[in-house]
């Protein structure tokens, strides 16, 4: 019992150290540098097309598991799944010199790329799933973005406690090669589960990156006016903007 | 000369204080999903070949249930612990620390000689001359030193998407990304393991001298060895 008394009494002599770092103002600008050191190093080690896994279609998981939304209760959202989506409209803006307005169809339309890839949730699992889905590239091609857009920000139709979910990436990942916006999970249109009708594929990012229910990709210059001004809704929580760790 | 060198009882102390920022705060990672799996993927309880309990909160960072503060700690802990770990190869490679008091020669490997260690150990007759390493010592540290510390790092980096498209290699060599976040918790337990007995035999071989040894850095004693 002694030693259990020792053991617990070593551990919050750790944790008040701790506590005591992060409230400080230089401590919480350490522990905010390191997730940037990472971003170097992996930027530094990677080229920035460089690929994700890919795997052969027989690797894909019995099922995807959806984890965060994955019913989203909003009346309007109800509504479209009541229509099976065909009145869909997926917004491209900010700061870019066309808008656009896309259906479903005109997504459908486009080239489209399938890969076969491994979703990474932030918790710790992993699910091996087959996307289908235009190139983010393409649509901000078509669009004419901006040369001072820093950021792609992702709008979806799913609240999560109360907040409307959102994330961003700079322009090296929406412009990755495997960053698509899919329709598709393994040749059939997305579950509401894992975003109907349309949802992020960020591959060498972890889940929670992967915007799910989609409804409008909008190029900005900074993340500070948008939500709590972190870049996403688990960042405004405290999470990583840059994921790929 | 000294028992203990500078750069030793520098990584030493630095070392654990990273260590134990890193196993606290992986535990309250391993709350987050207490499964582990075999293989590139797994999610749900059939896939497991490992359910852990529910680490409480007076052994996680920080002291309450959060895993994007323990993210922080884990990969600002990281980086020290990396970087110290490859500064002890260095200095123990240039000072001859590792030749001389780690690394093993084929005579100790003999079972008679593997034994009569095992059995002085259990009877914790810890005098084996001269500030020398015995050869169970030698493994030990050896083992820590040279896999269990190194495979951390490299089980973390493969756990990291972002470093996968440059380190595809490592993550297939360790079976997975699964297998390696099951061998980042393996690892992390035998480090553990050692933490538990390391403190034991030093408890049990005279704390008080080994602390301050390890602290100030000591005096070899007169020995056989030391004579010439």
């Amino acid at each position: 019992m002694r030693r259990r008394n020792f053991l617990v009494a070593a551990g919050a002599a750790v944790l008040a150290g701790c506590n005591k770092v992060a409230e400080s103002a230089p401590g919480a600008r350490l522990l905010s540098a390191a997730e940037r050191w990472h971003k170097g190093a992996h930027r530094l080690l990677t080229n920035r097309e460089a690929l994700a896994p890919e795997y052969p279609r027989s690797a894909v998981s019995p099922y995807f598991r959806g984890n965060g939304t994955t019913d989203p209760q909003e009346p309007a959202y109800q509504q479209h799944a009541a229509e099976s989506f065909a009145n869909w409209r997926l917004e491209v803006g900010g700061l870019v010199e066309t808008p656009m307005s896309l259906t479903l169809d005109n997504l459908r339309r486009l080239p489209q790329r399938t890969q076969v890839t491994r979703h990474d949730c932030v918790e710790g699992w992993s699910a091996i799933g087959e996307w289908t889905g235009p190139q983010l590239s393409l649509l901000l091609e078509a669009a004419g973005l901006r040369e001072e857009a820093n950021y792609i920000v992702f709008r979806c139709a799913d609240t999560l406690n109360g907040a409307v979910y959102y994330e961003s990436v700079d322009r090296i990942d929406a412009f990755h090669p495997q960053t698509i916006v899919a329709h598709s999970l393994n040749g059939e249109p997305l579950p509401i589960r894992n975003g109907a009708p349309l949802r992020m594929r960020i591959e060498r990012q972890l889940g929670y990156k992967h915007a799910k229910y989609l409804t409008a990709i909008e190029a900005v210059a900074s993340l500070e006016d948008i939500g709590g001004g972190e870049g996403g809704y688990w960042e405004d929580r405290g999470y990583q903007w840059y994921a790929g760790i | 000369m000294k028992r203990h060198a500078l750069t030793t009882r520098l990584w030493h102390w630095l070392n654990l204080v990273f260590v134990v920022i890193l196993f606290m705060s992986g535990l309250t990672i391993s709350n987050a999903h207490p499964r582990l799996y075999w293989g590139d993927w797994g999610f749900a309880p059939e896939q497991a070949w490992l359910i852990l309990p529910r680490f409480p909160d007076w052994m996680t960072i920080p002291g309450y249930y959060s895993l994007a503060v323990a993210r922080d700690w884990h990969i600002l802990a990281a980086w020290p612990f990396a970087l110290l770990l490859l500064g002890m190869w260095v200095a123990m490679l240039a000072n001859r620390h590792f030749k001389r008091d780690i690394a093993t020669d084929r005579k100790e490997w003999r079972p008679a000689s593997i034994r009569r260690d095992l059995v002085a150990h259990l009877r914790l007759r810890f005098d084996h001359g001269s500030g020398k390493y015995n050869f169970l010592q030698k493994l030990a540290y050896g083992l820590v030193l040279g896999v269990i510390l190194p495979m951390m790092i490299f089980s973390g980096i493969a756990i990291s998407p972002g470093m996968e498209p440059t380190f595809g290699w490592l993550v297939e060599g360790l079976g997975g990304r699964q297998s390696a976040r099951s061998l980042h918790f393996i690892f992390a337990f035998a480090l553990l393991g050692f933490f538990i007995v390391h403190v034991l035999l030093v408890i049990l071989s005279g704390p008080i001298r080994q602390l301050s040894d390890m602290l100030t850095g000591g005096h070899h004693e007169e020995g056989p060895g030391d004579a010439a």
